[in-house]
């Protein structure tokens, strides 16, 4: 066991303390909270600060607008139904289609117009917010998806989390989608975590349930080949929301979109510690290395100093087992 | 960061706890386990006497408090004696008395002693040293010569006590002595030669404790002071230590038994010697409740078992911060295994657990179709409660009916905090598939059963309910923990593919 706990040491794996103490409870202000926590919030920040998020096709505040959601999204195609307040994906229904009063899932399943009002009036009555106080339900178009990503996951959008420290992105992971995950993202009901190279946006290693993986378990479609499109835009991106949540430590989790690029989904003020099992890397030293940055730096010059000092190839140890190949 | 005042805090209660414990252990000996037991002895006087039909009116010296032993309780019989006790410089002496009384008459007193190596006991001033001791004739010459002599082979009072005793009753007995041990008694003849020689001295009346003896007699020693301090001295063999077994019965000078209205009276002792729980010797001492002893001993029995399982809750407490952030075990609510082990100590652990899992599963089976009937949550989650309240009805009524007692004791469960774990397992069940459930159920459950142990153990309700700087401890414990920045266990096998690389 010490063994273990001195390697982990070695490599500068962070562990939940760490994250809670070292992290989050020094960096991230209370007050700012809210701000992340509330979709709605944050999406009207973001809008105010030139960053890009998903259409808002509309909101359902109260228990009777529920009955108006389908002359809502009478419009649109497709769209997502999130809690306001909801934390690590809780709640969020993703309908494809609507076919008369058949509501469809990505994964095929039809649900009728009944269960997409239970499922707003959940939200409303406070099921999946923190601490269940009443919240609102946000209705967004959904992403158009980036079909060179189709092979890479089952039914759901994959999306980009990037972990933002003071400003600088640290460490990136993209979260494919699984069966096992039921189309969600979220890497601890079985999505795939597959680490980015911050450098480059291309794939470096990938996990499923915390453990290494090389093939998308469903599709078969082999990970190692994924490359990032528009990789700086994003990055870009992403280190924009340190001055628009003013959070020191937080995760952005972003999509691609067919036609607009980027787009940030959501802020995470208490990002997950997976990603380390994605990049095969702890995050640690990367951490130590911002926290000796000086204050005042510009987007274009935090996002120039991540992209030299965190690429992959830049770092002897994996040069070595690039070359062969 | 200045870490400087965190450190501070959990260092000074960590001080003031133990330093609280400290004083309760050694002030007012409360042991440190549940199994420890105290020594006491019940020692009972007899007093016979033959009442000639006139008023009687008799009068006992009786023990105090005093170095090495404590006064726990007495009680008195004397059928149609009336009663009373007085006390004076720390002397205590009861009253009998009655109009009139024929024939023997048997009058009893019982003290329980608690042998206590901390009492300091009450304080006795020293006796009045008399202006001028008066002896007849021939004896005077002989007085005055023990003094002269043994007052040039002693240096101080005390020596000079040691030498008297060698010349009246140890080998260097003279002619002197001889001839004032015809008139007066070992004892008395000391008080009087160490009274002449300027000496404080007094008879005190001590009894040997034996386990089982009857029929004993006080033996009489001398107090020997030097200004405040003071030593015994048994007058016949000159032994000069107290025995550890000594009761000093009475401490003042004076008779231990006077009589009017009888003849033939003498006191008898009894003593029988048993072993206690210190836990009901501490029921007994609740009369000095300064601010220092302050316990939850001295509350009313009802009070007292209320906070037995409040001051229990930390120590769950704690035991869920173990679990969480140095071990990484998920519950569902964070303190919610501590009202089920709370709930299991009222029920006992194996009717606890089926009685637990009996009531989720059947909840969540009836959960699961309250969810397709589209209710407002509030409206839900209480009629979720009101199925657990059903649930917990019928299997009340059905484990009576199957003579089955232990399954009354269900209705302990929190139900409110039931209905929302039923709530919530439903919920994690739809979103994150039964595994999750298990994970978080499980957790939950073993989380519960260790903090049950922990609640029940023996030892810790012992220190928990007596030492409540203990509390102290507990606080500064959780804090510390809450600065922990390390792995939990969990994580180590998490991780454990990076460590491997």
């Amino acid at each position: 066991m010490r063994k273990v706990v001195n390697a982990l040491h070695a490599k500068g794996v962070i562990g939940m303390n760490t994250r809670n103490i070292r992290y989050i409870g020094r960096y991230n202000d209370r007050r700012l909270y809210p701000l992340v926590d509330d979709k709605l919030q944050t999406k009207l920040l973001a809008t105010e600060h030139g960053v890009i998020t998903p259409a808002l096709i509309g909101t359902v505040r109260s228990q009777f607008e529920v009955r108006h959601i389908a002359k809502m999204v009478a419009e649109c195609p497709g769209f997502v139904i999130k809690p306001a307040k909801g934390s690590s994906g809780k709640g969020i229904l993703v309908i494809e289609r609507v076919e008369g009063d058949e509501y469809v899932k990505p994964s095929g399943t039809r649900i009728s117009r009944k269960d997409v009002e239970r499922h707003l009036s959940n939200i409303l009555s406070g099921l999946y917010s923190l601490g269940g106080s009443p919240d609102a339900a946000l209705i967004e178009t959904l992403i158009n998806f980036d079909e060179r990503f189709a092979d890479y996951t089952h039914e759901g959008v994959p999306d980009i989390r990037v972990i933002v420290f003071k400003g600088y992105p640290v460490m990136s992971m993209m979260r494919l989608s699984t069966a096992a995950s039921d189309g969600k993202a979220n890497l601890h009901q079985g999505a795939v975590g597959v680490g980015l190279d911050i450098g480059s946006g291309m794939a470096v290693r990938a996990v499923q349930f915390d453990r290494p993986c090389s093939v998308h378990p469903d599709t078969g479609r082999e990970v190692a080949s994924l490359k990032i499109p528009d990789w700086e835009t994003l990055l870009h991106l992403s280190s924009a929301c340190y001055e628009m949540s003013g959070l020191g430590y937080f995760g952005a989790d972003l999509a691609l979109d067919r036609d607009l690029g980027p787009m940030l989904l959501e802020l995470n003020a208490r990002p997950g510690l997976a990603i380390q099992m994605a990049n095969g890397e702890g995050l640690k030293g990367r951490l130590d290395l911002v926290e000796a940055q000086p204050e005042g730096r510009s987007v274009q010059e935090r996002v120039a100093f991540s992209v030299h000092h965190f690429a992959r190839n830049t770092q002897p140890s994996l040069v070595g087992a690039l070359t062969p190949a | 960061m200045a870490r400087l005042p965190f450190y501070l805090i959990v260092g000074a209660l960590l001080l003031a706890g133990i330093a609280l414990s400290m004083h309760r252990h050694i002030a007012y000996e409360v042991p440190w386990t549940p199994g420890e037991r105290r020594l006491v002895w019940e020692v009972e006087a007899q007093v016979n006497l033959l009442a000639q039909g006139e008023p009687v009116r008799v009068d006992l010296a009786l023990p105090s408090n005093q170095p090495g032993f404590r006064l726990q309780s007495e009680h008195t019989a004397s059928s149609g004696y009336g009663l009373s006790f007085g006390e004076t410089d720390g002397a205590r002496r009861a009253h009998w008395s009655i109009r009139s009384a024929h024939g023997p008459q048997q009058l009893y007193y019982t003290a329980q002693i608690l042998v206590a190596p901390s009492e300091q006991g009450v304080a006795v001033p020293p006796p009045e040293i008399p202006s001028e001791v008066l002896w007849d004739s021939p004896y005077e010459i002989a007085a005055y010569n023990i003094v002269e002599r043994a007052w040039r082979r002693s240096a101080d009072p005390f020596s000079f006590a040691r030498a008297l005793v060698r010349d009246v009753s140890g080998e260097h007995q003279d002619e002197n002595a001889r001839l004032l041990l015809t008139q007066f008694s070992e004892a008395t003849l000391f008080v009087r030669l160490l009274n002449q020689a300027g000496i404080a001295a007094r008879e005190v009346s001590g009894l040997l404790l034996e386990d089982g003896r009857r029929r004993q007699h006080l033996t009489t020693w001398i107090e020997v002071f030097d200004d405040e301090r003071s030593i015994l001295i048994d007058p016949i063999s000159g032994a000069e230590d107290k025995p550890d077994n000594l009761l000093l019965w009475q401490r003042a000078a004076g008779p231990v038994l006077e009589v009017q209205g009888g003849t033939k009276s003498n006191v008898t002792f009894a003593m029988l010697r048993h072993s206690q729980p210190a836990n009901t010797i501490l029921h007994d001492q609740t009369t000095d409740s300064t601010l220092l002893n302050f316990s939850i001993h001295s509350l009313p029995l009802e009070e007292q078992a209320l906070f037995m399982t409040i001051l229990l809750i930390p120590i769950g407490a704690l035991m869920v911060v173990i679990l969480r952030i140095l071990i990484g075990i998920k519950t569902s609510g964070t303190f919610m295994p501590v009202l089920i082990a709370l709930a299991f100590i009222q029920t006992s652990l194996t009717t606890g657990l089926i009685g637990f899992l009996l009531v989720v599963v059947v909840g969540l089976v009836i959960r699961s179709y309250l969810s397709h009937l589209n209710l407002l949550l509030v409206a839900r989650v209480s009629a979720v409660i009101i199925t657990v309240i059903g649930i917990i009805s019928v299997f009340s009524v059905m484990s009576w009916r199957f003579g089955l007692n232990a399954g009354l004791t269900i209705t302990f469960f929190p139900m409110i905090i039931l209905s929302w774990t039923i709530e919530r397992m439903s919920i994690l069940w739809e979103e994150e598939g039964p595994k999750e459930v298990l994970i978080q159920g499980g957790g939950s459950l073993l989380t519960a059963v260790i903090a049950y142990l922990a609640m029940t153990n023996p030892w810790i309700r012992h220190i928990t309910f007596n030492f409540l700087g203990v509390q102290l401890i507990l606080m500064a414990l959780i804090l510390m923990i809450g600065n922990y920045t390390g792995y939990r266990l969990l994580e180590l096998w998490r991780f454990k593919p990076l460590a491997e690389r």
